[in-house]
């Protein structure tokens, strides 16, 4: 056999990098090349700006309070009152734009919670297996079944919710069970590769590998599921709203429908008062649900269709 | 099998325990005499505040001893007495609760077996028609993030108050009482039809969804390929797909129940429709504990027993439960 | 009958451009021959398999031909290719274990892919149920679902499905990566059995493992980032290599019976070179221990024996 030159090293194309490096670079702006390609992605995210914004800075375009009443009773829109006025005379458009930030507060926090809950079931649950995994499985189930609604009437009966805070950690508290479930799947199967392995041998505590390898490989994961959480706890925070679980003080999106429909709005043809704020609740559903499928084929090259 | 079904009837067995539990303990957590909190937000003046006290204390047996009060509570389920009724004053909770279900259910069930079948297949043919993927999937976007209660509005506006067509409030014309004559039956169904489309467009826009995306996921698979390779053609690829992709999207059936229930709850109160959701917000306006007790304990049982029924349609679909190799 | 590719070129589309993935190898395979085809990762050899069966949607045929028995092969028109597939061509995957869908009794699969095929499933029923007899699976897995196969048996069944309409050329595509020794041992005697009864007239069999191409294969092919470097009777491949990165591959095998003391294993320093801009010339030339500078120049691929192919200006 002949022997190997040993003047033949390696001389791979003239580049010094270390190729991991060098492929995790790419990765990253290809991602970010697929990112703004995305159509979905431009459109959800844009929109969901768009309504942020009007929520910032929507309040301050005007000196009126949602919950105080001006002169005008039931008028429709004019410039006067931008979107009308309702029955008893408060102005839409302030109601409007501050529930729309009352529907952004309750989604990022319930989601939060939700996030946060699900993530400490999931992680424990696939990545410890076996008793803990039943257990753990177990309480998911029970969560899962029982709809939200149910709890949550049955609940605000006896507890006034004060405050959006309040609400929205009630909502978090009943509405992680899917997520939970999810994450447990994936860390399953990232808790059975060679890195955990190595992390483990190495002596690295429990929750460190949880939270430094095991969570940054699941990270475009995690935040997809984040978005959803958002999204969902909004739509369910409209819902006890509208059924007066909410709290009064605070004006929402889904109060403004409350009140509208008891006002009889329907009946005296006010749909200025109650087309503004479901447009609302839909528009940042919406744009969450499409900046998620969009976010959802940026990370999955396998959805592109190329 | 029986593993299967047996584990997931353990879960809602317990399922309910837990929910008759916290349904239970809930006034009794609450800081303060429950009773007292009650009478308080009813505004009633003392002296009918008074007897009222005394008949709530009576009626939540705060006299006797814990343990005492939580079997008297399973003994009066088990029953079927769920107590009387604060905002309907001399009706029993459980009286009003089989009068509302029937609404109710002839609202959910049409909705939920037709927007999954509907959705799915819609879905499943998005999948593959790059038109129908263009125009639908945005569409069941929006309709998924719609909530029930607005769409109830807004097409109570247009096709109700515009123009004209559906009447509405209501189960039937006030002029009628129910009987099966084809009169009733043509104002049932006049006054059905729009909150049934409301819950239906909803949870239709979910479901399409949802088959879209497996359906795209399914046809990358092994077995796809492998089919493909061997020259099969598309239509039976599709098939397979199709049967595959069916079963995540029944478990989310399971998961979609809530949901849906709670979107009955709230098209019901804009229709005025005499179902369980009417009641409800009757209740939460009157502070009507027993009621909403009633209620949540019904929705548990019924969401309960819903999900077994998807279970067993689960296990006659895939194979692998059956095989006890693996389980959803 | 013969399998004859002739200057055929598969790239991969990439955003950055394509990926030379095939370029420009010509060869042909005998009729009752099994052709073992090896190489590295990334050599190509998985894309020339499948691009002579079926492309995936970012495989483009660049240039080249295919013919089976003198009649063009359109591997570059997928549905004017979709007659020939499974009857003439025919593909036995890497991932036979889940190439069946869970959901349907293994028969019915059969049963319909035939049928979708124009072959009614009556007819064919006893020569299958006397080929998976054959292969040492009785006629009731028929009537199970693959959850309740385990991995062999999924491995033979897909095995006996995909050869049962007597393909003329059988793709084999690292069919034994996934699999214990034991298992690949019965695995490779299957394919041999199977074209000495004549249900198959001739195999590519691709792999990276050059021990099993040893014990199946008729002739060998090595190929080397996206070109042919060696192509001769397996005993001379393995035995009397001609080529310099055949060489040290062969040279790289541990030997049975001989420990690293006494004689150390050799890996090939350096990596293949990119495909998405391939450099000029000879592709081993940086890590070939013998280049010299006409290897600049791409060395054609000429017989310099009878039956012995080799690109190597260092041989000529």
């Amino acid at each position: 056999m002949a022997a190997v030159d040993p003047q033949a090293e390696s001389v791979v194309a003239g580049t010094v990098v270390a190729p991991g490096a060098e492929a995790a670079l790419r990765r990253r702006s290809e991602t970010f090349h697929f990112a703004f390609r995305n159509k979905k992605l431009v459109v959800g995210l844009g929109l969901l700006m768009f309504l942020l914004l009007v929520a910032l800075v929507g309040p301050m375009l005007t000196d009126r309070e949602p919950f105080e009443f001006y002169d005008a009773l039931g008028q429709p829109p004019s410039s006067e009152h931008w979107l009308g006025t309702t029955a008893p005379g408060q102005d839409v458009y302030t109601q409007f734009v501050h529930g729309l930030r009352a529907s952004f507060i309750v989604g990022a926090i319930a989601g939060c919670v939700a996030a946060a809950i699900a993530m400490a079931v999931g992680f424990a649950a696939g990545y410890f297996g076996g008793f803990v995994d039943d257990v753990l499985g177990i309480l998911t189930n029970v969560v899962l079944v029982i709809p939200t609604i149910a709890v949550l009437i049955v609940v605000a009966a006896y507890l006034t919710v004060g405050s959006l805070v309040s609400e929205a950690v009630l909502i978090g508290v009943t509405s992680w069970p899917w997520a939970a479930r999810a994450i447990r799947a994936q860390t399953f199967s990232l808790a059975t590769r060679e890195f955990v392995s190595l992390a483990r041998l190495s002596g690295q505590g429990t929750w460190r590998i949880i939270l430094r390898e095991i969570a940054p490989n699941m990270s475009s994961y995690l935040f997809l599921a984040f978005i959803l959480l958002f999204g969902g706890s909004i739509l369910i925070a409209a819902t006890l709203d509208f059924l007066g679980l909410g709290p009064s003080n605070v004006m929402s999106l889904g109060l403004m429908l409350n009140v509208a429909v008891s006002n009889s709005a329907l009946q005296l043809e006010m749909w200025w008062w109650f087309l503004a704020p479901g447009i609302g609740i839909t528009a940042i559903v919406a744009a969450l649900y499409v900046m998620n499928v969009g976010l959802d084929e940026v990370f999955n090259p396998k959805l592109r269709k190329t | 099998m029986k593993r299967y079904l047996a584990r997931k009837l353990a879960i809602y067995l317990l399922t309910f325990f837990v929910a008759v539990t916290i349904d239970w303990a809930i006034p009794r957590l609450m800081p303060g005499d429950p009773v007292n909190g009650l009478i308080a937000r009813l505004n009633a003046d003392p002296t009918a505040a008074q007897e009222m006290h005394g008949y709530f204390t009576e009626s939540f047996g705060l006299d006797e001893p814990l343990w005492k009060q939580y079997l008297n509570f399973w003994l009066g389920l088990l029953h079927g007495d769920l107590g009387p009724s604060i905002a309907y004053v001399g009706s029993s909770v459980s009286d009003l609760i089989r009068e509302a279900v029937p609404y109710t259910l002839a609202l959910l069930v049409p909705a939920i077996v037709l927007s999954y079948v509907a959705g799915n297949r819609v879905g499943a043919l998005a999948a593959r028609r790059k038109v129908l993927d263009n125009t639908a999937l945005p569409i069941s976007y929006v309709l998924t993030a719609t909530p029930y209660m607005w769409l109830a509005l807004v097409l109570a506006y247009v096709l109700a108050f515009r123009l004209e067509i559906f009447p509405v409030s209501g189960a039937y014309d006030f002029s009628l009482q129910p009987a099966w004559t084809w009169e009733f039956a043509r104002s049932f169904l006049e006054h059905w039809f729009l909150p049934f489309l409301t819950l239906f467009l909803v949870s239709f826009g979910g479901w399409a969804i949802g088959m879209r995306n497996l359906i795209i996921y399914e046809l990358e698979a092994d077995y796809a390929n492998y089919l493909q390779s061997l020259g099969a053609p598309d239509r039976l690829v599709r098939k397979y797909a199709y049967r595959n992709a069916v079963l995540p999207q029944m478990s989310g059936l399971a998961l979609a129940l809530g949901a849906v229930v709670g979107g009955a709850l709230v098209t019901e109160i804009i229709f005025g429709y005499p179902g369980i959701g009417t009641l409800t917000i009757t209740a939460i306006q009157n502070r009507d504990y027993f009621l909403l007790q009633g209620i949540f304990l019904f929705i548990i049982v019924g969401v309960l027993i819903a999900n077994f029924i998807v279970d067993i349609a689960y296990v006659i679909v895939d194979p692998r439960t059956r095989t006890g190799l693996q389980g959803s | 009958m013969t399998v004859a590719v002739d200057g055929l070129r598969v790239y991969y589309r990439t955003l950055r451009g394509d990926v030379q993935a095939v370029d420009g190898v010509t060869f042909s395979i005998g009729d009752g021959e099994i052709m073992g085809l090896a190489g590295e990762s990334g050599c190509g050899k998985s894309t020339l398999g499948k691009s002579l069966i079926r492309m995936d949607g970012r495989m483009r045929h660049v240039d080249g031909s295919v013919s089976l028995d003198d009649r063009p092969l359109p591997i570059d028109d997928t549905r004017a290719m979709n007659k020939h597939r499974f009857k003439d061509v025919s593909l036995v995957p890497q991932y036979a274990m889940s190439a069946l869908t869970p959901t349907r009794k293994v028969g019915k699969i059969i049963e319909e892919l035939l049928e979708s095929r124009g072959v009614r499933f009556a007819a064919v029923r006893p020569e299958l149920e006397r080929r998976l007899t054959l292969v040492g699976l009785s006629k009731d897995v028929l009537g199970l679902y693959p959850i309740e196969l385990s991995g062999g048996m999924k491995q033979r069944t897909v095995m006996v499905l995909s050869t049962l309409l007597n393909p003329a050329l059988l793709i084999a595509d690292e069919i034994t990566s996934a699999l214990d020794v034991s298992t690949q041992k019965a695995v490779a005697e299957t394919l041999v059995e199977f074209r000495d009864r004549g249900y198959v007239k001739s195999m590519m069999v691709i792999t990276h493992d050059l021990a099993i191409l040893y014990q199946v294969a008729d002739t060998i092919l090595v190929m080397y980032a996206g070109k042919l470097a060696e192509k001769a009777p397996a005993e001379v491949v393995i035995r009397s290599p001609l080529h310099p990165y055949t060489q040290l591959l062969i040279s790289s095998l541990p030997e049975v019976g001989v420990t690293y003391d006494e004689k150390r294993l050799t890996g090939i320093p350096g990596r293949p070179p990119p495909l998405l801009d391939p450099p000029t010339g000879c592709r081993f030339r940086d890590r070939c221990p013998f280049a010299f500078d006409k290897c600049a120049e791409e060395p054609p691929f000429l017989e310099v024996e009878p039956d012995h192919h080799v690109a190597c200006w260092k041989v000529f």
